[in-house]
């Protein structure tokens, strides 16, 4: 029997696991928005003294994991698996990120939904007893996600308000089985839900119901409803993917509008003329590793349910007709 | 605010649910900024023509005749469209002038030499060469088959 299933889609851990260490690295442009501060180191150029945007990415997910570890003194012999995933095909920047940690490895892809897929899988590992610590990490690169999905960075093209920037950055975090920390206690898993948006140049609209339907169905699960945490943040929504899931959890009866926020729209300005606000892996993975997890130990918040959001997108479907289907895991975090 | 439940409604199909959905999308959608991007659109395609049409003249008026001073135009237009794509100033044009700067010859230039800068690391057979057309690709492929088809209607009705 499934003894720590809550409901349709959620896990309660027995042993809440314990969020040792995290670290987030991010580009010139996310160090110049309103979470700068925060960051653990920010990027001169969007090369990162490679050659190419994929090793720079590449490098900031590896730097990213190794800081997370130093900051408490442990190296990747120290770590049974890492969990990570990011946006590129094949998912070359975590693939090759672990040919260098030499830390066993399981691939994620849940596309900007990432984070917060490594935490929950993370968290099961170590709950389940399969491990004793875990590194869970993810990222994503503006050059990179721009030519894979849409344009050359060159081309003279016009984004409409509704697109996202996506974001440049990773993020890492160490789970252990005890010690000292915030504590991951519950995660929901997602289902991929699609309700017919198809305009790439709007993820927001694409992922809201994703979203809006896994927190709907974590209230249920757990049976209870928003007045449990202090703060719930989703991932990359963007200022309209974010009034649609308010709209859409209020639909289904709950109220979230003054507990609500979005790593995409906090990690930009708007004077930062980045339209609906920041996307990707990176997104998730700097906001919550750095700014999310300094509050929440700071005593701002104390329980926080943090919802990864990803536009499953692929240019090929898209172009074969198919609409962008979306999906939302989330991991609940307790001071 | 609709109160109406979308998502675990119990009484719209899957087609219903997302008639629904698309109605509260467009409700909330920003709309882009029409009357502006027209204006800009216009001001700076006209002036890429302004441009075109000064140095027809001035060819012109070294000696060319119009065949090769409309040649040296493009040639000009295309050069100066591509440095800018180089010096990383033509997309920031274009985030402004929209169709604007897309639609005269300065914007083929552009989708040709912003492909190469973006595919040049992956070399130059599979990369620029491969990838040159990428975006360029279907304005020739169109742009050959229509003159295909009034060559052949030429061909049939004039004879």
């Amino acid at each position: 029997m499934a003894t720590k299933k809550l409901g349709k889609q959620t896990v309660r851990f027995q042993n809440p696991p314990v969020i040792l260490s995290s670290a987030a690295i991010a580009g010139p442009k996310e160090g110049e928005g309103p979470l700068g501060l925060y960051f653990d180191q920010l990027l001169k150029d969007n090369l990162f003294e490679e050659e190419t945007w994929e090793k720079a990415e590449r490098k900031m997910l590896f730097e990213a994991i190794i800081l997370a570890m130093n900051k408490i003194d442990l190296v990747p012999e120290d770590i049974d698996f890492m969990l990570a995933g990011d946006l590129l095909n094949q998912i070359i920047s975590a693939n090759y990120t672990a040919r260098q940690t030499e830390i066993p490895f399981i691939g994620l892809y849940g596309a900007c939904s990432t984070m917060a897929e490594s935490l929950a899988l993370g968290s099961i590992l170590i709950d389940g007893g399969f491990a004793a610590k875990v590194v869970c990490g993810a990222s994503s690169h503006y050059n990179t996600a721009e030519r894979q999905y849409r344009f050359p960075t060159e081309l003279g093209v016009q984004r409409p308000p509704t697109a996202q920037w996506t974001v440049t950055g990773a993020g890492a975090t160490v789970l252990g089985e005890s010690g000292k920390g915030l504590r991951v206690s519950h995660a929901t898993f997602g289902k991929v839900v699609d309700l017919g948006i198809s305009d790439a140049n709007d993820m927001g609209s694409a992922m809201a119901p994703a979203v809006a339907d896994t927190i709907v169905t974590h209230f249920q699960d757990i049976g209870g409803n928003e007045t449990y945490y202090d703060l719930i943040i989703t991932g990359d929504m963007g200022n309209v993917g974010k009034g649609l899931v308010q709209q859409l959890v209020a639909k289904e009866g709950y109220n979230i509008a003054d507990k609500y926020t979005d790593c995409g729209v906090l990690v930009f300005d708007p004077a930062q003329d980045t339209h609906a606000g920041g996307s990707g892996c990176g997104c998730s993975a700097i906001v919550f590793n750095s700014y999310l997890l300094h509050e929440i130990l700071g005593g701002k918040f104390k329980k926080v349910l943090f919802i990864g959001s990803g536009a499953l997108l692929s240019p090929t479907a898209l172009q074969q007709g198919e609409s962008i289907p979306g999906i939302g895991h989330a991991v609940v975090i307790e001071a | 605010m609709a109160s109406e439940q979308i998502l675990n409604s119990p009484t719209l199909s899957k087609n219903d649910k997302k008639k629904a959905y698309f109605d509260l999308v467009n409700r909330n959608k920003p709309k882009p900024p029409l009357l502006r991007n027209i204006f800009w659109a216009f001001v700076i395609g006209g002036l890429i023509s302004v441009i075109g049409q000064g140095l027809l003249i001035l060819y012109s008026g070294q000696g060319l005749d119009e065949k090769s001073a409309g040649a040296a135009t493009s040639a000009t237009l295309v050069f100066a469209a591509a440095l800018l794509t180089g010096l990383g100033v033509y997309d920031n044009i274009g985030k402004f002038a929209g169709a604007g700067s897309i639609v005269p010859i300065t914007g083929f230039a552009n989708s040709m030499v912003a492909s190469a800068l973006e595919w040049k690391r992956e070399g130059m057979v599979f990369g620029v060469g491969a990838k040159l057309f990428a975006i360029a690709g279907p304005v020739l492929v169109y742009g050959f088959v229509t003159s295909w088809l009034i060559g052949l209607i030429a061909f049939i009705f004039k004879g």
